[in-house]
């Protein structure tokens, strides 16, 4: 239940600790610094974009020269990398890389610019490919392919298509000569090579015939090849190889130098940060407002860093820092500090809203019975233990992993707890997992028998169990919404918007148990005394009335009051459907016990003994594997659903900002506090 | 004729799986296209679009489920497949809310997490109302799932 109490800061320093200050701000991270508004003729803004676009433009590149060097030699991220979180960098590397700085970025530089050279020569390869590949058929051509003729001859050198034999050729064109009505004997066709799509030849005629036989050739579909060489084809294509061998080995060469650099590449990954720390530092500098030796910054700091920041600056860099207590008016930042128990949810709430600056932080109570619905709707002690080992493991194998991953494994951890608890309760263990080994494979029967009972035997019990949570659950969001408006001092409003519900509420239920119709249907063995009923029944009918004629009460006109209450009592409906929608516990948590029953099953069809045994060990871990995607996945979904559609309805809007410090917003490196940063 | 019961049941079981069936696959499909996009653009985002690709997909286990439990009690895994032709129709009944319901919700489905999947393109930070958006449609399946397995248990115990 904590909202952060924020407060407003100001600082006014002289500009020549600007700089030390700035730097002390980013490393404390406490300080949301607002834009602040005074521009007049001692106060003016400074205009940091050019420098801080160069330390983003630096920084990009030194990231772009680690990842080339990190592709080049093999530096493959591992599948668990993304739980390490940052490094932690020594003080002594932190100084020795920026006395290097400029030897590390002129060999990002370099790494870049062989890269660049990499892609370039690459693709002329693969142009003399080409090249080489369009003339490969002509190897056996052993004149230049620019030959045209001898004095007396005339040459035709080119590509026919499809596949024809010499006979072919010779058919064609004496054909089309006979058509012509001219005779032409004198003529040789050499075939060069052939495929399926083209035939090479080489036509020689005499000089007299060149024209009949270029009409009768270019009748044929004959074509010239695409850039004859001047050297014979055979030539042609050694100097090409060669060519491509040359680049190739360049190639090498520049990436045998870019693995050189993999000493660097961390360096780099440090620059980067480094850079992207100066570029923010730049940035922030635009909200201040800066007088000739002095300057200004506003913003919002939590209650409990105030003291320390302002002690630090006072003393440290002389300083003025005034803390005052923030106005209603403005749009406070929110933070949020909550105990280990329900601070994991806290990114679950994020994903809503956050609280605006008149409610109060749900997070804990949304932590109870977020805890409880994902443990019912996933109930399988086997998938429980299992999330639990797993989240539990990674969590403590890395110790630095970034915060909002910490809270979510520490989430999935609780979750895992309470889905453990919940399926020994209701008798899961991948599903009947118990029971079908020690039928199939020892002709034993044993049952984990449930605690309490099994939802698949008496499903109405555990549906009417799920309505109890929900009733629970909205009569909880209710009861924080009594608590809003009585901390808003609307104490008359508790009674209208929350007294009456409850009582419309639960007289209603307490009307229908004492039916014995539903009493039937509920389990109970007879129904309530009927005068439970009508006290009930008559509590209800106040509370409707009490609907009826407040819910309009903000409207003036006595006909739209009215109205506007009929439409409150309209909301039992919605009432209805919210407790209704509870049941998703009951379907959910039976999807995740049938589905693991009939893995077992398929697992058991090929009986016992050790092939049936090896087969059923692999449709089980198969099984269950898909299992337990699947239904963590509906239940993360369906909590998150409960408690944003159906508990938060009840009192919650959200809408707060989240307070954003000016921090060190690094992506390889923690940098530690103390470590000056210039 | 007198085995015609278990006919019927085996009918709504079969209706159950498959339309339901359906409904995720179109579903699942759909939804896979529009995400495919969105990592052609940001490979980085996949985590995030699988799970709004996979919302669609519970309607067909939702229809698997309640297959498994009416062909486990009308005894065709084993045991005497031998029901009255009235209780065949009562465990055909069973099934069709879920058959029906699963395969438009899972389909209507999809059209919200293709909406969602490019909210996650454009604003990655909003991924979590994308999924509650998407999963409001998957209430009415639910609702189905549960008047289905509800029928299913009740006609277990019936005298027919």
């Amino acid at each position: 239940m904590a909202v952060c109490k924020m407060k407003h800061i100001t600082v006014f320093g002289l500009r020549k600790y600007r700089k030390s200050i700035m730097e002390h701000l980013q490393r404390c991270g406490v300080v949301e610094i607002r834009n602040t508004e005074l521009e007049d003729s001692v106060f003016h803004k400074q205009d940091t974009s050019q420098q801080s676009n160069i330390f983003h433009k630096n920084s990009a590149l030194a990231m772009k020269a680690a990842e080339i060097i990190d592709n080049n030699c093999d530096n493959k991220k591992s599948l668990l990398s993304s739980f390490e979180g940052r490094k932690v960098i020594s003080s002594e590397d932190y100084y020795k890389f920026i006395d290097e700085e400029e030897e590390i970025m002129r060999i990002g530089y370099r790494v870049l610019s062989l890269n660049k050279s990499i892609s370039e020569e690459k693709s002329e390869i693969s142009r003399l490919q080409l090249q080489v590949d369009s003339l490969e058929p002509w190897r056996n051509l052993d004149i230049s392919m620019r030959f045209t003729g001898t004095k007396t001859t005339s040459a035709f050198i080119g590509i026919l298509p499809e596949n024809q034999q010499k006979e072919d050729i010779s058919n064609n064109l004496s054909e089309f000569f006979k058509e012509k009505n001219v005779e032409i004997k004198g003529y040789d066709i050499e075939i060069i090579s052939s495929s399926k799509e083209q035939t090479c030849v080489f036509i020689i005629c005499l000089n007299k015939d060149k024209e009949y036989m270029e009409a009768a050739l270019r009748f044929l579909g004959f074509a010239k090849p695409m850039s004859p060489s001047k050297a014979t084809p055979k030539e042609r294509i050694t100097e090409l190889k060669k060519r491509i061998r040359v680049y190739e080995d360049n190639i090498e060469n520049y990436i045998k130098e870019i693995k050189g650099y993999i000493g660097i590449s961390n360096a780099l990954k440090f620059m980067s940060d480094y850079y992207t720390m100066r570029a923010e530092k730049y940035e922030a500098l635009e909200l201040l407002s800066n007088s000739k030796r002095t300057f200004i910054l506003t913003g919002y700091i939590s209650e409990k860093d105030a003291l320390n920041l302002e002690k630090d600056l006072v003393n440290d860099y002389y300083a003025a820092v005034e803390i005052e207590e923030p106005n209603i008016t403005e749009d406070i930042p929110v933070y949020l500090k909550n105990n280990s128990f329900s601070s994991p949810v806290e990114n679950v709430l994020e994903t809503y809203s956050l609280p605006n600056k008149n409610e109060i932080d749900p997070t804990n109570f949304m932590a109870i019975f977020y805890y409880i619905f994902f443990g019912l709707m996933f109930s399988d002690a086997g998938y429980g233990i299992i999330m639990f080992l797993v989240c539990g493991i990674l969590l403590l194998k890395y110790k630095n992993m970034e915060d909002s991953m910490k809270k979510n494994l520490k989430m999935f951890c609780f979750c895992g707890i309470s889905t453990t608890i919940w399926g020994f309760l209701l008798g899961s263990f991948f599903g009947d997992a118990v029971n079908v080994i020690a039928s199939t494979f020892f002709n034993k029967d044993i049952t984990l028998k449930p605690l309490w009972f099994s939802p698949l035997d008496d499903p109405m019990k555990m549906l009417m169990f799920s309505f109890l949570l929900g009733i629970i659950h909205l009569f909880t969001g209710l009861a924080l919404n009594a608590y809003q408006l009585i901390k808003h001092k609307k104490y008359i409003d508790v009674f209208y918007d929350v007294i009456s519900w409850y009582m419309i509420v639960l007289g209603g239920v307490l009307t229908l148990l004492s039916t014995s119709m539903f009493a039937d249907m509920v389990g109970f063995s007879k129904p309530l005394p009927s005068i439970v009923g009508k006290i009930s029944g008559a509590c209800a009918v106040i509370g409707i009335i009490v609907v009826l004629f407040t819910s309009g009460r903000t409207s003036k006109s006595p006909v739209k009051r009215l109205l506007k209450g009929a439409y409150g009592v309209y909301g039992i409906t919605s009432w209805l459907s919210d407790i209704l929608s509870y049941s998703r516990l009951l379907a959910l948590g039976l999807s995740t016990g049938v589905i693991a029953q009939v893995f077992n099953k398929i697992g058991t069809m090929f009986g016992g003994g050790i092939i049936g045994f090896i087969l059923f060990a692999i449709i089980f871990i198969i099984g269950h594997s898909i299992n337990i995607g699947i239904n963590a996945l509906g239940a993360y979904v369906h909590t998150n659903r409960l408690q944003f559609v159906e508990f938060f309805n009840k009192f919650y809007e959200g809408g707060g900002v989240k307070f954003n410090p000016f921090k060190i917003n690094t992506k390889y490196y923690k940098i530690k506090e103390d470590i000056k940063n210039g | 004729m007198d085995n015609l019961g278990v006919v019927f049941a085996l009918i709504g079981v079969a209706l159950a799986t498959f339309m339901a069936g359906i409904g995720s696959a179109v579903g699942v499909g759909k939804a896979g296209v529009a995400a495919s996009g969105v990592i052609a653009e940001d490979p980085s985002k996949f985590g995030k679009v699988l799970i709004l690709q996979l919302l669609p997909a519970t309607q067909g286990i939702y229809g698997l489920l309640v297959s498994f439990l009416v062909i486990t009690q009308i005894g065709v895994l084993g045991g005497d497949a031998n029901i009255s032709i009235a209780k065949g129709l009562l465990y055909f009944a069973s099934c069709l809310p879920i058959a029906f319901a699963g395969l438009f919700s899972a389909i209507a489905q999809s059209k919200a997490a293709v909406a969602g999947i490019s909210i996650v393109a454009k604003r990655p930070d909003q991924m979590g109302k994308a999924i509650i958006l998407t999963a409001m449609v998957e209430t009415y399946a639910i609702l189905a799932l549960l008047i289905s397995i509800l029928s299913v248990f009740g006609v277990k115990g019936l005298a027919v």
